[in-house]
C-alpha cells in the first residue's frame, strides 16, 4: 500500500495502525504508528514517516552545510553550523597530514567569521560532528549574500530534482550554495539579479506549505525584470 | 486548604459555582502558539483569568557543561510569577512554591519529551505568569507543552493539564482561586490523552476514596477538553493558511 494522502499531524496524533515500519519522526505504540513532531505525514512503500515543518537541523552524513568558524584550538577549528551541535574541522584537513601546530598558522587559514562550505563526515551524536572543506564546490566563500532560512524548507526551496533552484539560479544569473543547514550563501555579478533571487528565496520561506508555488515563484522572477 | 471561612457561596442550590460555571465546566482556554520571535517555540494561554506566556529555548548547548549528560538532552523548566500577577506584589525571586512547580511541570513533560535524540543538549522551558488565578501549574503545563510542539521537539504525546477538586461538599472540575482558597480540595492532574497516561498528579486537601475516583474522573474528561484546544492552537500556527500540499 502505498500513496495515501499527506496528511497534517502533531505529536501524539495516529498516523496510521497496521503493517507498517515506523520511520522518521514517527513512534510505535501498540499497533498505531504516532507522529512525535508536527508535519506531514508520509506513507510510502509500507513505511510511515512525517515531513517536519518545525525544528532546528540535524547534522546528518554526507550532508552539505554552510558554516561559520566560531573559534579555534592548536588542533582544530570549530564551526557554528545552526545546529545545537557545533562542527568539528580537525586543522590537518586544511594543512594536510604533516600538520604541525608550532610552525602552521591556522588564523592564516580561516580566522573567526569566515564562511565555509562544508561536508558532515561524521555525525554520531556522541561527539561534536566532523566536518571537511577539502572536495568539489567545499571550502572557504569569499563572496556572496548570507541568506537564511528554516533547515524544514530546504528541501521545497530545491524543489523537485532541483527544479526550483535552477528556475531561480537562471532567471535571476546567479549562483546559490544550498546548506542543508538552512544557510544558503547568493553570488551573482548582477547585483539586480542577486536581489531579486534573495527575494525569491525568502518567497519561498514564507509560501512554503503552498501547493503552487513554483509558478508563484516563476510569476515573481518574471513580473519584475524590466 | 480545608474549607476557610468565606462569604463567598461557592456552590448555590442550583448548583452553580461562584464564577457562574456548572460543577463539571472548565473555564474558557484560549491557546495561541509561535507568539515569540526570538524563541524556538512559544505559547501564550489564557486559562480563565490566568494568563501565561511560555517559550522554549533548544536544543542548545548545556551550560554550566557539568549538568549535560552523554546519554541524553536534559529538561529545565523554570516557572515564575511576574510581581504584577496577584493582588499583592509578588517577590520576583523565586520562591518555594515556584521552585516546586518548576520540579513538577519538569516531571510532568519528561514523559512526553523525546530527549535521547538529542544527547548533550538541553532544552531550556520558560514559563512567565503575567496574571495568575488558581490553578496556574495546570495552565503553565499545557501551555509548555504546546511551545514545545511549536518548537518541534519530539513528543510522544501532548500534555494537557486540568484540575479537579472539591468545594462545598461537592466535586468540581477547574478550581479556581477561590474554591482553591475556601475549598476542601485541589487535584492538579497532567495527562497525555492519546496514551491516557498521567503524568503529574498532586493532591492539597482531604478527599473519601469514592470522592478521588470522581476527580480523577472529571479531571481526565477536563484534560481531554484542554487537549482539544491545544490541538487546535498547533493547527491554527502551522496548517491554517494556504493549502495542502
Amino acid at each position: 500500500m502505498s500513496g495515501e494522502k499527506k496528511r497534517h499531524v502533531i505529536p501524539g496524533e495516529v498516523i496510521t495502525s497496521g503493517p507498517y515500519r515506523a520511520e522518521q519522526n514517527t513512534i510505535q505504540v501498540g499497533d498505531n504508528i504516532v507522529s512525535t513532531i508536527i508535519g506531514l505525514s508520509d506513507v510510502h512503500d509500507g513505511s510511515v514517516r512525517v515531513i517536519p515543518l518545525t525544528g532546528g537541523y540535524m547534522p546528518k552524513d554526507d550532508d552539505l552545510v554552510i558554516g561559520k568558524i566560531a573559534s579555534h584550538s592548536s588542533l582544530s577549528w570549530t564551526a557554528d553550523i545552526n545546529s545545537c551541535y557545533v562542527g568539528m574541522l580537525p586543522a590537518s584537513d586544511v594543512f594536510g597530514r604533516d600538520y604541525s601546530s608550532s610552525s602552521d598558522d591556522m588564523t592564516a587559514k580561516l580566522a573567526k567569521g569566515d564562511l565555509i562550505a562544508a561536508r558532515i563526515v561524521n555525525a554520531d551524536k556522541t561527539r561534536d560532528p566532523l566536518i571537511t572543506i577539502s572536495g568539489r564546490e567545499l571550502g572557504k566563500i569569499d563572496s556572496g549574500e548570507l541568506v537564511k532560512i528554516s533547515p524544514n524548507k530546504v528541501p521545497r526551496l530545491i524543489g523537485k530534482r532541483g527544479s526550483m533552484i535552477q528556475m531561480i539560479e537562471s532567471s535571476t544569473n546567479s549562483q546559490v550554495t544550498i546548506g542543508q543547514n538552512g544557510l544558503l550563501v547568493v553570488s551573482s555579478d548582477d547585483p539586480n539579479g542577486l536581489l531579486k533571487a534573495v527575494q525569491a528565496i525568502e518567497l519561498i520561506e514564507e509560501q512554503a506549505h503552498v501547493a503552487n508555488l513554483t509558478d508563484q515563484v516563476k510569476e515573481m522572477l518574471e513580473s519584475k525584470s524590466e | 486548604m480545608g474549607g476557610r471561612d468565606t462569604d463567598i457561596v461557592l456552590l448555590d442550590e442550583n448548583g452553580i459555582r461562584c464564577d457562574g460555571r456548572k460543577v463539571n465546566e472548565t473555564r474558557k482556554v484560549t491557546i495561541k502558539a509561535g507568539v515569540l520571535k526570538n524563541a524556538n517555540g512559544s505559547a501564550y494561554i489564557e486559562f480563565g483569568d490566568n494568563k501565561i506566556l511560555v517559550g522554549v529555548y533548544g536544543p542548545r548547548d548545556v551550560h554550566p557543561k557539568h549538568m549535560s549528560d552523554t546519554d541524553t538532552g536534559i529538561l529545565r523548566c523554570r516557572y515564575h510569577m511576574a510581581p504584577f500577577s496577584v493582588g499583592e506584589r509578588k517577590n520576583p525571586a523565586p520562591s518555594r512554591r515556584e521552585v516546586e512547580i518548576s520540579k513538577v511541570i519538569k516531571e510532568a513533560l519528561e514523559p512526553a519529551v523525546m530527549l535521547k535524540e538529542f544527547p548533550r543538549t538541553a532544552v531550556d522551558v520558560y514559563m512567565e505568569v503575567l496574571q495568575a488565578d488558581g490553578g496556574t501549574r495546570c495552565a503553565a503545563l499545557t501551555g509548555a507543552s504546546v511551545a514545545l510542539a511549536d518548537a518541534g521537539i519530539p513528543m510522544r504525546d501532548l500534555v494537557a493539564g486540568c484540575a479537579a477538586g472539591k468545594a462545598a461538599d461537592a466535586v468540581i472540575l477547574d478550581v479556581n482561586n477561590e474554591e482553591d482558597q475556601a475549598g476542601q480540595a485541589d487535584l492538579p492532574i497532567g495527562y497525555m490523552p492519546n496514551l491516557k497516561k498521567i503524568t503529574l498528579l498532586q493532591l492539597d486537601g482531604v478527599l473519601t476514596p469514592e470522592e478521588y475516583k470522581q476527580c480523577i474522573e472529571i479531571g481526565i474528561e477536563g484534560c481531554n477538553q484542554v487537549y482539544e484546544i491545544q490541538k487546535k492552537a498547533l493547527q491554527d500556527k502551522f496548517f491554517a493558511s494556504g493549502e495542502k500540499q
